[in-house]
């Protein structure tokens, strides 16, 4: 039954859902309510909710809960994140999965989403929710996607999304099951011979082939990597595309902005669509090349500085002309609440490149 | 003098007399006794001659199997010279990032309350990197032990000051010895963490002689003990090293039991 939840709830509701029982955190707006609830629910589910000292001790906490098989999250915001980067390579090496939250301020953490996490050629899917409904759904995916890969996974929110109250249900997804879990610890192989090692140095003991041998140990990594980044569907909405005469990319709250704009001038005769990747990484390549062929001008709506406009370049290379028309956009928090988040603003910013 | 070394030296030559060494051996080789830990896959390592980190390592392996707790013991290692025991072990190993293991073992613990687990850190890991995450895991009573490897320096990267280096120490770094006025003064950080509620039992050991080695695996064992009886957290730091550092380090991190709640 829908209940009205600010979108952090509802989030720490999907999680507990998606089978979440660790969750470790250090306070920092806009992710605080999300440690606030998950530190209300999961005592009462049986599980652990951690008030971590610094963000690097949160990353870690959760790293080690992960590492004994219990669905485990952590998160921040990108301040936090930052901190959080080298764990969050390491646990891609040490293939330990793991779901990471940013409740981001405005959208200037796409790079470090979609670029990192960390040193080294470690990535993580990133899975970025328009809204509140979504969220619940993609927090789900989130869970089951980094127990099929054993990686981390990200969930990019913004402040809008956390603190959003909406009617909302968590409806369980019925994700497909993933393989039994064959590697984690729980102390029941000390003393058999066969002790399991967890390290993102690799996984070949002394007695196996005289141990660590880092340079196949990243190869190793990096087919997984590639393996996973082909084997996940990139999730993408599109309205409009097949006779636009322009296209706009957005992601997360600003794309519900879009949409609505487009939805609008399109209903005034316009020839104007949109797209709408959900996945950033990976990112619906063929979708945006597709939706750009007929089109005479992509524009690339961000509340940032141009960040996503460099996936669709790479996606477009070079075949219909790529302009950013979004810009940073803060009030005096900082907290990523936008003053150009107006319908009107949007709409204005698209019929530049209709003109 | 010169006779003795004559006669010496004639002794030697017919004892060569005794010994065919150009024949092969009438038996083969046979171990006389195997002193590899059980839980320690191959009794070999890369370290350097006479550290004594495989002896801390050889005391917590067998302080492990004293408190029976063999099948519920789950070691998480840092990143060091001991960095190559973390898969040479027949315990379930989670390998962490230097200076972040008390938090990864933390995850361990609160996700499974009914192992035994331990961290195996050194200086530069645990009092430079990780100094925060190792006060903050005794403040809250964390039930995990946490064992530090003392040998004074940054040993993997070639001998470079770390925290707990003594004043007037040589390294590669502070080549005139380390000067408070220039590089600060040493951390004792078994002092730091017995002066926490959240510690149960805090020691300092030392490996350089027998006598030391023995009280130095009853304060693991000890340790150990603490966490299994629930207590909270427990921690054991030695200077690994030769003699020479030892005493060297003693004067600053002397060996002792600091703190034991159920003394």
């Amino acid at each position: 039954m829908p209940a009205l939840l600010e979108g952090s709830e509802a989030i720490a509701d999907a999680m507990v859902a998606a089978g979440c029982r660790f969750f470790s955190g250090y306070p920092m707006t806009p992710f605080t309510e999300v440690l606030e609830h998950m530190a209300a629910k999961l005592p009462g589910v049986g599980g652990t909710c951690m008030n971590a000292e610094s963000e690097l001790e949160a990353v870690g906490m959760a790293w080690g809960a992960a590492a004994t098989g219990t669905p485990s999250a952590t998160g921040s915001t990108g301040q936090g994140l930052s901190l959080m980067q080298e764990s969050l390579a390491e646990l891609t090496y040490a293939a330990v999965p793991l779901v990471v939250l940013n409740m981001a301020r405005a959208q200037g953490d796409y790079w470090q989403a979609t670029r990192g996490p960390g040193h080294g050629d470690a990535r993580m899917p990133v899975l970025a929710p328009m809204d509140v409904p979504e969220a619940t759904e993609l927090t789900q995916i989130a869970f089951h996607l980094a127990a099929r890969w054993r990686n981390p996974v990200l969930l990019f929110g913004d402040y809008y999304l956390a603190h959003t109250s909406t009617s909302v249900s968590v409806t369980p997804l019925g994700l497909p099951p993933v393989a039994a879990d064959d590697w984690s610890l729980d102390g029941s192989t000390s003393g058999t011979g066969r002790a399991r090692l967890v390290s993102p140095l690799g996984t070949t003991k002394r007695n196996d082939r005289g141990g660590y041998d880092l340079a196949e140990h990243y190869a190793r990594c990096a087919a997984r990597t590639e393996e996973m980044l082909a084997g996940i569907d990139p999730l993408v909405e599109t309205g409009f595309t097949d006779d636009a005469e322009v296209v706009v990319v957005a992601f997360g709250t600003p794309a519900k902005y879009v949409r609505a704009a487009v939805s609008r001038l399109r209903a005034e005769g316009a020839r104007v669509g949109y797209v709408r990747p959900i996945t950033l990484l990976p990112f619906p390549t063929e979708v945006v090349a597709q939706a750009a062929a007929g089109a005479r001008v992509v524009g690339v709506y961000e509340n940032n500085q141009g960040q996503m406009v460099d996936d669709v370049r790479l996606a477009v290379a070079g075949a219909t002309p790529v302009e950013f028309i979004g810009r940073l956009s803060l009030d005096g928090s900082g907290f990523g609440i936008a003053p150009d988040l107006d319908g009107g603003y949007v709409r204005e910013r698209i019929e530049e490149l209709l003109a | 003098m010169s006779g003795t070394s004559h006669h010496e030296a004639t002794e030697r030559a017919s004892m060569t007399d005794y010994v065919a060494t150009d024949a092969p051996p009438a038996a083969g080789a046979h171990l006389v006794d195997d002193f590899t830990p059980s839980l320690l896959d191959i009794g070999e390592h890369s370290l350097c001659p006479g550290c004594g980190e495989p002896i801390a390592m050889r005391a917590i392996l067998e302080a492990i199997e004293a408190v029976g707790a063999v099948s519920r013991a789950i070691g998480v290692i840092g990143i060091g010279c001991y960095t190559a025991f973390s898969n040479n072990l027949d315990i379930e190993v989670l390998q962490a990032l230097h200076g972040r293991a008390p938090s990864l073992a933390t995850g361990v613990k609160r996700a499974k309350p009914d192992t035994l687990v331990l961290t195996v850190q050194g200086d530069g890991d645990m009092v430079n990197e990780g100094l925060q995450e190792v006060l903050h895991t005794a403040a809250r009573g964390e039930n995990v032990t946490c064992f530090m490897l003392d040998n004074g320096v940054f040993g993997e990267t070639g001998g470079h000051m770390t925290a707990t280096t003594a004043l007037g120490q040589r390294t590669k770094n502070t080549l005139d010895g380390r000067d408070a006025a220039q590089h600060g003064f040493p951390i004792r950080l078994s002092t730091l963490i017995a002066d926490l509620d959240g510690a149960a039992y805090v020691a300092r050991g030392a490996v350089n002689n027998a006598g030391n080695v023995a009280r130095t695996k009853k304060m693991i064992r000890r340790a150990l003990e603490t966490q299994e009886a629930g207590l909270g957290f427990s921690f054991v730091e030695t200077p690994d090293a030769p003699d020479y550092l030892t005493s060297t380090l003693a004067p600053v991190h002397a060996p002792g039991v600091l703190k034991d709640v159920r003394a």
